[in-house]
């Protein structure tokens, strides 16, 4: 597919892996085989072609090292992007996770062989227990979504264990991310939209009116993605309970909440966590992420399998065994093997490891000390929908008075000023909304430089509309034109012409 | 805001020629979708179609939306080039954006053109 | 305070200019008895001694590279991973960056996606792949997924080889339990010696999708062609799951007319780390595109004119979708995508062919010499790649047990998933096996009693 390309008429600013390849060139290359030859499969089981580049390791290296310079990251400066938690992602944690012990274990070998292994995952679930305040977690989902999959698989299990199968209404309040109606909608569960009231917190008239016994639950973000605590959370799980309904958390703005209250104490049945947000563990570009998830009592007995256990006690002399244990009633496997060990777990088991109690607190404390402050230094300039205490984020609207500047605008232009834009046009209840999360390992010379930026741009979008309407100038690339990409699909790299025969 | 007289609206915002039968998306509903990069007809021709089944699909660079039926009836004709140009939609959503064609069943419950657009200048906020 | 760059100054004047007098006065919102509760938690440790002490649990496993031989495979595998690939993941730019949602500053990121999605196309021979799922298990229930929405729910049953890897069937069943969908083919009395036809017998009109793996889980080749063409006679799609070193060498699963082609790209870079995080990789024919779950790389031009990539048709996604998309996914495995991109690069079309070639031959004559001692055989005679089944005289896991002793770990124990096969070895050789490391497999196997 897709040999036809933009590449032919556009400015290439760095090639393509396959445009830098040349046919005979040499990479890194294998020792010769040490044991006896024999015949390849018939031909007719063998490919003809193997159209994959080659290039001498340089290459690869300086095509890899130019790529690595177009991009913005954490380790070069702020990202304010709400509900992400781009805080800090600690050096120490990328040796730790490469230790060969760790590095070189199979997933399928015998437990006695890895019990470091298996150690550092039981004691982690402790931990997020503790933490979070509940009774069970499993480690094993790959991602955000894929705890909330996990958390809405194990809502249905205990209903239907239960006989009570006319429950197939889960209840998500408006401001709620993409992925809780998509998760409840892939159990084929309808959704009923709760709104928020005027202060951001959930309305609890309508919730009222929503429950009843055909309600699987709710799930919550909380704070919510508006950065407000929900300042009747007793009331909404109360409600959600009392008609039989299960509450879901969705740990994903946890940040705020580390040593300040535990969503199990709040009432919260299930929730997940997003490790590579609350703990730290490197974005990646994209993932790969880890998303474990805690379960009040009532649905330990669901929780994914396997789950890491002691399967033989210990005594004075001997340590325990740990082992997998299958919860009585799982709900099944969520993905192969064991879980994000070696990326997310044992990075977020030392991140913890090295805060402790007094540490997480201090987390959640400067996180939405870091908000506050950034939120009143913008009020007055932007407007502010909800304009309370905030957790670790809060909402503005990006546009003013007069002008026909919009949030597109204003995240664009912050690009010049060498940040990267928050979240914008999410929450949907928020017009042209703007959702900053500075995280707490932000100092205050930043969160000043990043608000006078801000405040500079909302002259700028009254005297200079235009530099905003064409931002960003000053950044490797421009605004790209994302009709022709959708509309002239090219997903694949374009081939040379003569890019096999050698020249 | 372009809305022909002689045609009625659904409240989904779908297009109702009752004379031909033709089926489109209006102009309030293709500027709200804004630039249309894929369309999905679900529907054959020789198909029963009750008034609100799905009949296709149509995705924008920053939105996705269902279209349904206005009126019930047999499909009569499918609009197949819709597919290779999407974009038919936003620049010509009464004519060349036609999707389908129904015939013979009731109608639903339909706007006129005076009607829809009240309700569309009710809608923006 | 550990990562936190706040001095007591900067936070005074800082909770002054919010209104509040002290850090705790910002929680008033939350309910007071549940309000900073007591964390029974370790103290913390500083940066030397958590070192210390994550060295410790690291060095009390026994590895694969420092103490165990081993032969385990049965869907993670142990391959040599260039340096190149490790420097370039430990380059702040790559991994410490955001998902890329503002392409003007993330064209590292989305051209070394791009390239990746390239690179499986090449591989597979299909036309279009995504930016990566988890793993091979849930690329597979997504596969499940693809089918179920394009027939927009009115197939349901879903024929599932009984030699697709055991927990990838079991991520299948997990993934659509809310969707009432029949799932056949792989019951306990199904025939594990049976041709891939088979399964024809089972697909219907009312069949979504047929799974196969490529090599399958007991690393027999089988070439899907006849099949695939029956169960298309019948409407259905079907779906190889495929290892990508075999790949390399390999008739490919476009060749056979397959529809949608997954897998786990682990051996391509990743380590075996415990098993996971892995890269299940996503590939399809251009028709199912709108269909595909997961984030899409394509190409375009910037207001400046030069080539650059974004994320496109994202209208599919969750996050504009809600609950009428696919599948709930909103992240890829980014970097591992990134770490697989590199590896296929810096060992290119020749290192990739001298990796397969390598794995072939020494899984050849661990084969062969395996066979030739007493009680011992290789329990179907298919032609395989890199992984084949070795019938033993005893239970497998006493065997297991047995090298255990001597250092080596066997294989995989068949017998734990398929009740026939009690006393069946899966043994998987890779370059990382040398012809010492099978000799000596060979001589202690021939020693136990």
């Amino acid at each position: 597919m897709a040999t036809t390309s933009t590449s032919l008429s556009a400015k290439i600013v760095e090639p393509t892996i396959f445009e830098l390849s040349s046919p005979g060139r040499l990479g890194v290359t294998m020792p010769a085989s040490d044991v006896p030859e024999v015949g390849l499969p018939p031909k007719e089981l063998l490919r003809s072609e193997l159209p994959l580049p080659e290039l001498a390791e340089v290459d690869v290296v300086r095509h890899y090292t130019r790529l690595s310079k177009f991009n913005y990251s954490v380790d070069d400066g702020f990202y304010p992007l709400g509900s992400c938690t781009m805080k800090y992602n600690p050096k120490i944690n990328e040796d730790t996770c490469r230790l060969p012990g760790f590095l070189y274990t199979h997933p399928l070998q015998p437990i006695e062989t890895v019990q470091g292994n298996l150690v550092l995952m039981y004691e982690l679930q402790e931990w997020l227990k503790e933490i979070s305040g509940f009774a069970g977690v499993t480690l094993q989902p790959a991602a955000g979504a894929h705890g909330e999959f996990t958390g809405v698989l194990m809502m249905a299990a205990y209903h239907k264990q239960r006989g009570d199968i006319k429950r197939t209404k889960m209840l998500i309040p408006d401001a709620a991310h993409g992925t809780n109606p998509a998760s409840a909608g892939m159990m084929g569960f309808s959704v009923v939209t709760v709104p928020s009231d005027e202060r951001g917190n959930v309305d609890l008239k309508a919730l009222e009116a929503a429950c009843d016994d055909t309600v699987v639950g709710m799930m919550l973000t909380n704070p919510n993605t508006l950065g407000m605590f929900d300042e009747h959370i007793e009331e909404v799980v109360k409600l959600v309970k009392d008609c039989g309904g299960l509450m879901y958390g969705d740990g994903a703005n946890l940040n705020a909440l580390l040593g300040i209250v535990r969503p199990g104490d709040l009432g919260f049945d299930v929730m997940h966590f997003n490790l590579h947000k609350t703990f730290s563990v490197p974005h990646g570009g994209g993932g790969p992420g880890s998303g474990p998830v805690g379960v009040s009592e009532r649905l330990v007995d669901f929780l994914p399998s396997p789950l890491v256990g002691i399967v033989e006690e210990g005594d004075d002399d001997i340590e325990p065994l740990y082992g997998f244990v299958t919860p009585k009633h799982s709900i099944g496997r969520m993905k192969a093997f064991h879980g994000h060990f070696g990326g997310g777990l044992v990075r977020a088991y030392t991140y913890i490891a090295m805060h402790g109690p007094d540490g997480l607190k201090d987390i959640a404390q400067y996180a939405v000390l870091n908000a506050n402050y950034l939120q009143a230094k913008l009020r007055g300039t932007y407007t502010i929908p909800f304009d309370r205490i905030c957790m670790h984020e809060f909402v503005a609207e990006g546009r003013f008075e007069g002008s026909d500047v919009r949030a597109l605008d204003i995240a664009k232009r912050l690009m010049d000023y060498k940040f990267h834009p928050p979240t914008n046009y999410f929450p949907l209840i928020v017009h042209e909304a703007l959702m900053i999360e500075p995280t707490e390992t932000e100092n205050k010379d930043t969160l000043d430089k990043f608000a006078e930026a801000l405040i500079k741009i909302a002259e700028e979008a009254k005297s200079q509309p235009e530099l905003l309407h064409n931002a960003p100038h000053t950044t490797p690339f421009g605004r790209m034109d994302e009709v022709k990409a959708a509309r002239e699909l090219v997903l694949c790299c374009w081939l040379p012409e003569g890019y096999d025969s050698e020249k | 805001m372009n809305i022909p007289s002689n045609l009625k609206f659904a409240k989904s915002d779908e297009w109702f020629d009752a004379a031909s039968g033709a089926v489109g998306i209006s102009d309030y509903a293709q500027n709200q979708l804004s630039d249309i990069v894929f369309v999905e007809i679900l529907v054959e021709e020789g198909k029963e179609v009750a008034a609100g089944d799905a009949i296709a699909s149509v995705e924008s660079v920053k939105a996705s939306s269902e279209i349904y039926a206005p009126a019930a009836g047999k499909v009569t004709a499918v609009n197949s080039g819709l597919a290779d140009k999407p974009e038919t939609l936003n620049s010509d959503p009464y004519g060349e954006g036609w999707m389908i064609k129904i015939e013979g069943g009731a109608a639903g419950e339909l706007l006129d053109s005076v009607a829809y657009e009240a309700y569309c200048a009710g809608r923006e906020h | 305070m550990t990562y936190i760059p706040i001095s007591p100054n900067e936070r005074d004047a800082m909770l002054e200019k919010v209104g509040v007098k002290t850090l705790d006065d910002l929680f008033d919102a939350v309910p007071k008895k549940h309000r900073f509760p007591e964390l029974s938690l370790p103290p913390a440790l500083t940066e030397m001694e958590a070192a210390a002490h994550l060295a410790d649990m690291a060095s009390s496993n026994e590895s694969v590279r420092e103490h165990l031989i081993s032969f385990l495979g049965a869907g993670a595998y142990n391959h040599y991973t260039p340096a190149v690939v490790d420097h370039i993941l430990r380059r702040g730019e790559f991994y410490t960056a955001y998902t890329p949602y503002q392409p003007e500053i993330s064209q590292g990121t989305l051209q070394a996606i791009f390239e990746y999605q390239s690179l499986m196309t090449h591989l597979t021979g299909m036309d279009v792949s995504n930016a990566s799922h988890y793993d091979g298990a849930t690329a597979a229930a997504e596969a499940v997924n693809l089918a179920y929405a394009q027939f927009r729910g009115k197939r349901k049953k879903v024929v599932l080889s009984p030699s697709l890897h055991p927990q990838y069937r079991e991520v299948i069943r997990t993934y659509t339990q809310g969707l009432e969908l029949e799932k056949v083919g792989d019951g306990e009395s199904a025939d594990l010696e049976a041709d891939p036809e088979a399964l024809t017998s089972l697909v219907d009109g009312n069949t979504m999708l047929v799974i196969v793996q490529y090599p399958d889980f007991f690393g027999r080749i089988h070439d899907y062609t006849k099949l695939i063409e029956d169960a298309h006679a019948k409407g259905a799609l079907v779906c190889i799951v495929a290892n990508p070193t075999a790949l390399i060498m390999l008739k490919t699963p476009a060749e056979m007319g397959a529809d949608i082609v997954v897998g786990e790209a682990q051996p391509f870079g990743i380590p075996l780390w415990f098993g996971g995080p892995y890269l299940g990789f996503f590939t399809t024919k251009k028709a199912y595109i709108h269909k595909m779950a997961g984030r899409l790389i394509g190409e375009t031009t910037d207001n400046r004119g030069q080539r650059s990539y974004v994320l496109t048709l994202t209208a599919r996604e969750q996050h504009i979708k809600r609950e009428r998309a696919t599948s709930n996914i909103c992240s890829n495995q980014g970097l591992l995508a990134l770490a697989s991109a590199v590896y296929m690069s810096t060992l290119g079309k020749t290192g990739l062919q001298q990796v397969a070639n390598l794995c072939y031959q020494k899984a050849h004559y661990a084969a062969t010499e395996l066979s030739k001692i007493d009680g011992f055989g290789l329990c179907f005679n298919d032609t395989f790649f890199h992984e084949f089944v070795l019938c033993c005289p005893r239970p497998a896991s006493e065997v297991n047990e047995y090298l255990l002793d001597h250092g080596i770990l066997g294989g995989y124990d068949l017998g734990q998933d398929y009740p026939s096969l009690a006393n069946h070895l899966l043994v998987a050789v890779t370059e990382m096996n040398s012809k010492e490391e099978i000799d000596t497999l060979v001589e202690i196997l021939k020693e136990m009693e």
